[in-house]
């Protein structure tokens, strides 16, 4: 089946008529182009738009109190209320499969004019937040100096602070030592213990190289929070979607706070999974379109491929005959056929394989020497997509040779013998 | 070697039936050399399409060396072609793109003979049609008599029952004929069965037994004393 012979029949009839096995091999590599092509720049556009979400726990949600909007057990609506750090204890022991609930706390600075921070005669507004050790891997940051914050310090309330790269170039010389500086938050010192920096590149990017990081405990105590908690990130274990135990979490808040349980505006929540989900679904959904724009080209470049095989049968038709007089099987001549047309196919294919790729290596390499692009991030194909444009072109060959290769044994040998 | 009883053909034309062949029967044994005559249109090329299992007849047993040849497969006829029969066309029918050699490999090929075995007999085949330097050469560069030798050692190659000749001679001048004839002559004398249409005189003379066909069934079946090609051949 696959001997010499064959094969050198093959490339003998494809090479017989160079210029027309070229233009139709045009067909299919266009196609097949226009399929990596487009497929890359949805993976560009997806990966520049991932990017935004920067390593953020993407199983996550954030939530926070609002005002009962119904009256409920003898309360009015119209009420405020606030989490407290007992709330946390209570979604811990009553909804499984979560992985990490921080509370959180927040002293609003950025932007907001007064200055809250001041070292020295700096001065500088920034967003402080007490917080958890485990915010770092819900909000995820490289710590790039000293350490982040720990369980001995929320024990032992201590006054210590993790830092912005950009705070630091705000408060301090260059190349001043940071770490063991004390740095004073309204009023109240914190040593800085830790620096860090944060890996998304989105609209706040600033904002985000510019946090102040406290222990919780020593937040509510150096800032009169008591008992309260201002909102709270919750992530899910793997496998298990926080928007489904979203409702179990809300729920369990309303039970405890008094809220009405139709009452859906008293707490607030932001669900990160969902927003990212909805991103994924439009990537889908683009990745889609290109995978039918693309096989639409390519289907062209097949029926052309089929058209040129049609005419090589018909042109051969006497050689068939003789063929068939001397003995080979039809079913030898069917695959001779199928192997010529999937063989122009698969070799056209690997051509626009080739080009594009090669184009989004041009693109890559354009990309790395301009500089990051907005929404725009390292287009690539995968082998799982190389290898399935393969598989395309295989069946397609196959599809492309089957009608030619049916009518090349559907002519009896005297027929194709008395063509003189 | 070759049994006919009662064989009849017709082609439809649109609403007419043209019927082609009558009746014939015929039989030759192993080593003969039979000239099939007749004017165009008495049925001689579809007897012998017929013969050489290109074509089916409506009605009449046809057996070939003891084997009954009827309702085959389009994949039987092929090997039975393959096995049982050698071809040789008026217009050589050469596969331009391949050398004189791999030509008369072909039918090799098709008994999935090995590489090196094929070639080996292809040579041997072409150097008794004395053409074994040409081997290497495509059919446009041979001459109509070369291009008639290499298709003779084609249909030999495969080593077949009965090599069947459709005017072997009919695109050739008449030195070149008798040339292409001494050879069949020569194949003959090594006691191959060998059936030629033909519709000259002379050609057919050469043969040790003419049968005349006239609007489709045989009107004469004589034996013939044979004329040596070779005495014409320089």
């Amino acid at each position: 089946m696959f001997n010499k012979d064959r094969w050198k029949e093959i490339l003998e009839v494809l090479t017989s008529n160079v210029w027309r096995t070229i233009f139709t091999a045009f067909g299919v590599c266009w196609g097949i182009f226009i399929l990596i092509v487009l497929l890359a720049a949805g993976k560009g556009l997806e990966n520049g738009i991932k990017k935004d979400f920067g390593d953020i726990a993407t199983n996550t949600m954030f939530m926070w109190t609002r005002s009962t909007t119904r009256a409920y057990e003898g309360l009015p609506k119209g009420r405020s209320f606030e989490f407290r750090t007992s709330d946390v204890q209570a979604i811990q022991d009553n909804v499984p499969n979560l992985r990490f609930i921080s509370p959180r706390n927040q002293l609003s600075g950025f932007r907001s004019g007064g200055n809250n921070v001041v070292r020295g005669i700096r001065t500088g507004s920034y967003n402080i937040y007490g917080d958890y050790p485990e915010i770092i891997n819900q909000d995820p940051m490289t710590v790039t100096s000293g350490r982040f914050i720990n369980y001995n310090d929320i024990n032992e309330k201590r006054k210590v602070a993790v830092i912005g790269r950009g705070i630091k170039s705000d408060l301090y010389e260059k190349g001043e030592d940071v770490l063991g500086t004390y740095i004073k938050i309204q009023g109240v010192n914190f040593m800085v213990i830790g620096t860090y920096k944060k890996n998304s590149n989105d609209g706040d990017g600033e904002e985000a190289q510019k946090e102040i990081f406290v222990p919780f405990t020593s937040f509510s105590q150096a800032f009169n929070r008591g008992e309260e908690v201002g909102w709270m990130a919750i992530t899910a274990h793997d496998g298990h979607s926080i928007s489904v135990l979203k409702e179990d979490i809300v729920g369990e808040m309303k039970k405890r706070h008094k809220v009405h349980p139709e009452d859906n505006r008293a707490i607030g929540y932001f669900d990160l999974y969902e927003q990212y989900n909805r991103v994924e679904s439009l990537f889908g959904a683009l990745k889609a379109v290109a995978y039918i724009v693309g096989i639409m080209v390519l289907l062209s470049g097949i029926i052309g491929v089929s058209n040129i095989m049609l005419i090589v049968v018909k042109e051969r038709t006497k050689e068939i005959g003789i063929r068939r007089a001397l003995g080979e099987s039809p079913w030898s001549i069917k695959l001779q056929i199928l192997m010529e047309s999937i063989f122009l196919t698969i070799i056209s294919g690997m051509t626009g394989i080739i080009l594009g790729s090669l184009v989004i290596y041009g693109i890559n390499s354009l990309l790395d020497s301009v500089g990051p692009v907005d929404m725009f991030l390292n287009p690539s194909v995968s082998v799982g997509v190389v290898s399935g444009a393969l598989m395309i072109l295989m069946i397609s060959g196959l599809l492309a040779g089957f009608i030619p290769a049916n009518s090349a044994i559907r002519v009896r040998p005297i027929e194709a013998l008395r063509t003189e | 070697m070759i049994e006919i009883k009662d064989l009849h053909k017709s082609y439809k034309m649109g609403s007419n039936s043209l019927h082609v062949l009558k009746g014939i029967n015929f039989s030759a044994k192993a080593g003969e050399l039979v000239a099939i005559m007749g004017s165009s249109g008495s049925g001689k090329s579809t007897l012998l399409n017929i013969l050489g299992m290109l074509d089916e007849a409506d009605s009449g047993e046809y057996t070939l060396d003891g084997v009954p040849i009827r309702d085959l497969s389009e994949t039987k006829a092929a090997q039975y072609r393959n096995k049982f029969l050698g071809f040789v066309f008026q217009s050589f029918n050469l596969i331009n793109y391949k050398s004189a050699m791999e030509n008369v490999a072909l039918p090799l090929y098709y008994q999935r003979v090995a590489r090196k075995e094929r070639q080996e007999k292809a040579l041997n085949y072409l150097e008794r049609v004395g053409l074994k330097e040409w081997a290497e050469h495509l059919p446009n560069e041979l001459s109509g008599g070369q291009k008639q030798r290499v298709a003779i050692a084609r249909a030999m190659a495969a080593e077949p029952k009965v090599l069947l000749a459709d005017e072997p001679t009919g695109a050739l001048d008449s030195k070149t004929s008798y040339e292409v004839m001494d050879l069949i002559q020569k194949i003959n004398d090594e006691g191959n069965t060998i059936l030629v249409v033909t519709h000259e005189e002379d050609i057919a003379h050469m043969c040790k037994r003419i049968v005349h066909l006239r609007d489709g069934v045989i009107v004469e079946d004589k034996k013939v004393e044979q004329v040596r090609a070779s005495e014409y051949v320089q």
